[in-house]
């Protein structure tokens, strides 16, 4: 466990005074933000996020994932966080192990990840649990692989 | 399943319509499938991915400078919006200041596409309503838009003009007088399309009132751009999180209340209006000389002159051709406000010459998620208003 660390971000402050376990790491660069949480958080942080009133990060910009085969944890989710009256950006980060890249769905907090999460599954094959209707959104229904991990062949036959 | 409806007759299901993906009022390769109660449609679902061609993933085998004539592709109507945002995104990860005159350019050429993008939204809007003849005069506005681009760039649509660090080529000298000659006769043909549309009692029948969206409704679909603004809240990405010197112009952002297509019609239209006074106002800040790429040996390549002169220069060129630069490792989310509202790049660097991962999140994509909540419980005739306001492109939705 870290010690209490001045944060630059008042809203990482905030973060870490409600629940020291739910900043894992914090990283800044060029001006942004990024906390790292646990896997096992990620639906009361974003419960957090979005409705505290002094920190309203009410629109999810964006839910993205990225695959760092072969290293481990081997994906990440990235969710981008707006503040419209606070003007802020936020990225939080959930790592996932290769093996099991299960992740609790936020859509109940921002309704908007339905279809970013659909995509996450449909071409990086995380399963997002609690989702309404996870299924495939780009890809024809029944396509086999998830086109988006790094094990995936960007040409070449099928 | 389907939902039973109790007629008077009895009970009798919902009769399942499929939308697409060949239609004329689709706007591209999108399928909706209709659950009707006679014209009623009682849900919608949105079905994509006919226009999936991996963008994404092509972009992880291509250097930072070639993936930029993939991003024309993504917004095919607003091609230099999702060549700024990529090259801003690149700017932001590596550390580089674009000079003044390269960014009063971008500003000018973003918004001359903001202005033939919404062209292109007015004429196919009306057309699906029934207005033929503003689709033929908003494409003929357009068509002068199309010769600025191809005069700077060489290319009509896919300019990729924009590189990293600033833009391309040199700009024409005579390119300002070019774009003041087709501003200076616009605002008159927005006026006509007005004349022609804002008080039609057909024109306000098919959109007052239809396809209503909250505030609340809005920002929970992660809805942006001039269907958030006309549903009454002010937020533009170019006045929250200004970027390329959008701080230096004065405009305005204009918002209506009350969140139906009308609304979404009168915003647009107040859009092309604030976008021509911004050109205008480009038009006198851009300095006549000025380099147009930043100064970044290593990474953006030498002029053609000094490569063919200096050995420095030569050899910096082959590198980088070759190589490719590196940037530092880390990622990045850049936001710009396009003429569908918010699109953002996410590049994730893990310092080799191709970027790991770029991810765009484009407008079309989050709110076209909203067409349920536009259209359920409407007609379908509706449904082809509750679609075209939405602007969607279909290469936007499926990258």
């Amino acid at each position: 466990m870290e010690p209490q660390e001045q944060d630059k971000n008042p809203v990482v402050q905030k973060l870490r005074e409600w629940d020291a376990q739910a900043v894992a790491e914090v990283i800044e660069f060029r001006g942004e933000t990024t906390v790292v949480v646990p896997k096992e958080k990620i639906r009361r942080v974003a419960e957090f996020l979005a409705s505290h009133p002094s920190v309203g990060h009410t629109f999810l910009s964006d839910l993205s994932s990225v695959d760092r085969f072969p290293l481990e944890p081997r994906f990440e989710v990235n969710y981008h966080l707006l503040s419209m009256e606070g003007k802020t950006r936020l990225r939080l980060k959930v790592r996932l192990p290769g093996s099991e890249p299960v992740i609790a769905s936020v859509t109940p907090v921002w309704p908007t990840a339905n279809w970013h999460e659909r995509e996450s599954f449909d071409l990086m094959g995380i399963r997002f649990e609690g989702h309404p209707d996870l299924k495939r959104i780009v890809m024809p229904d029944d396509w086999e692989g998830h086109p988006h991990r790094k094990d995936y062949a960007v040409e070449g036959p099928r | 399943m389907t939902a039973t409806i109790d007629t008077p007759a009895g009970p009798t299901k919902a009769m399942v319509l499929n939308m697409g993906p060949q239609h004329p009022s689709t706007h591209g390769v999108l399928r909706v499938i209709l659950e009707l109660d006679g014209e009623t449609v009682l849900k919608a679902e949105s079905v994509i991915g006919y226009l999936h061609t991996g963008i994404e993933k092509s972009c992880e085998s291509k250097t930072y400078s070639q993936a930029i004539t993939l991003t024309d592709r993504i917004d095919y109507l607003a091609p230099l919006s999702n060549n700024l945002c990529y090259c801003l995104a690149a700017e932001k990860l590596i550390g580089l200041e674009v000079p003044k005159r390269a960014q009063y350019v971008r500003v000018l050429l973003t918004e001359l596409t903001r202005i033939a993008s919404h062209l292109v939204w007015l004429g196919t809007h009306a057309i699906d309503m029934g207005a033929m003849s503003v689709f033929l005069y908003s494409f003929r506005e357009r068509e002068e838009i199309m010769k600025i681009f191809e005069y700077v760039s060489g290319q009509r649509m896919m300019t990729s003009y924009f590189r990293i660090g600033g833009l391309a080529l040199e700009p024409p000298p005579d390119l300002l007088d070019r774009v003041r000659r087709v501003i200076d006769a616009l605002p008159a043909h927005i006026d006509e399309y007005e004349t022609l549309l804002t008080g039609n009692r057909i024109w306000m029948g098919r959109l007052k009132g239809i396809g209503v969206l909250s505030i609340k409704d809005a920002i929970a679909m992660g809805v942006s751009g001039p269907l958030l603004r006309a549903s009454g809240l002010a937020y533009d990405v170019r006045k929250a999180f200004p970027y390329s010197s959008y701080e230096e112009f004065d405009f305005d952002v204009p918002t209506q209340t009350a969140g139906d297509c009308f609304a979404r019609y009168q915003v647009r239209i107040a859009e092309m209006r604030e976008s021509l006074k911004i050109v205008r106002q480009a038009l006198e800040k851009i300095p006549a000389e000025g380099p147009i790429r930043t100064l970044a040996p290593g990474i953006i390549p030498p002029s053609r002159e000094e490569m063919k002169t200096s050995i420095e220069g030569l050899i910096y060129h082959f590198k980088i051709f070759t190589e490719g630069f590196a940037p530092p490792v880390g990622e990045v989310y850049q936001v710009i406000e396009s003429p569908r509202g918010e699109l953002g790049v996410f590049m994730v660097s893990d310092g080799s010459p191709k970027p790991y991962r770029v991810k765009f999140r484009t407008p079309s994509f989050v709110n076209l998620q909203s067409l349920p909540l536009l259209c359920t419980g409407r007609l379908i005739a509706d449904v082809v208003a509750c679609i075209g306001t939405t602007d969607i492109v279909l290469g936007e939705v499926d990258r």
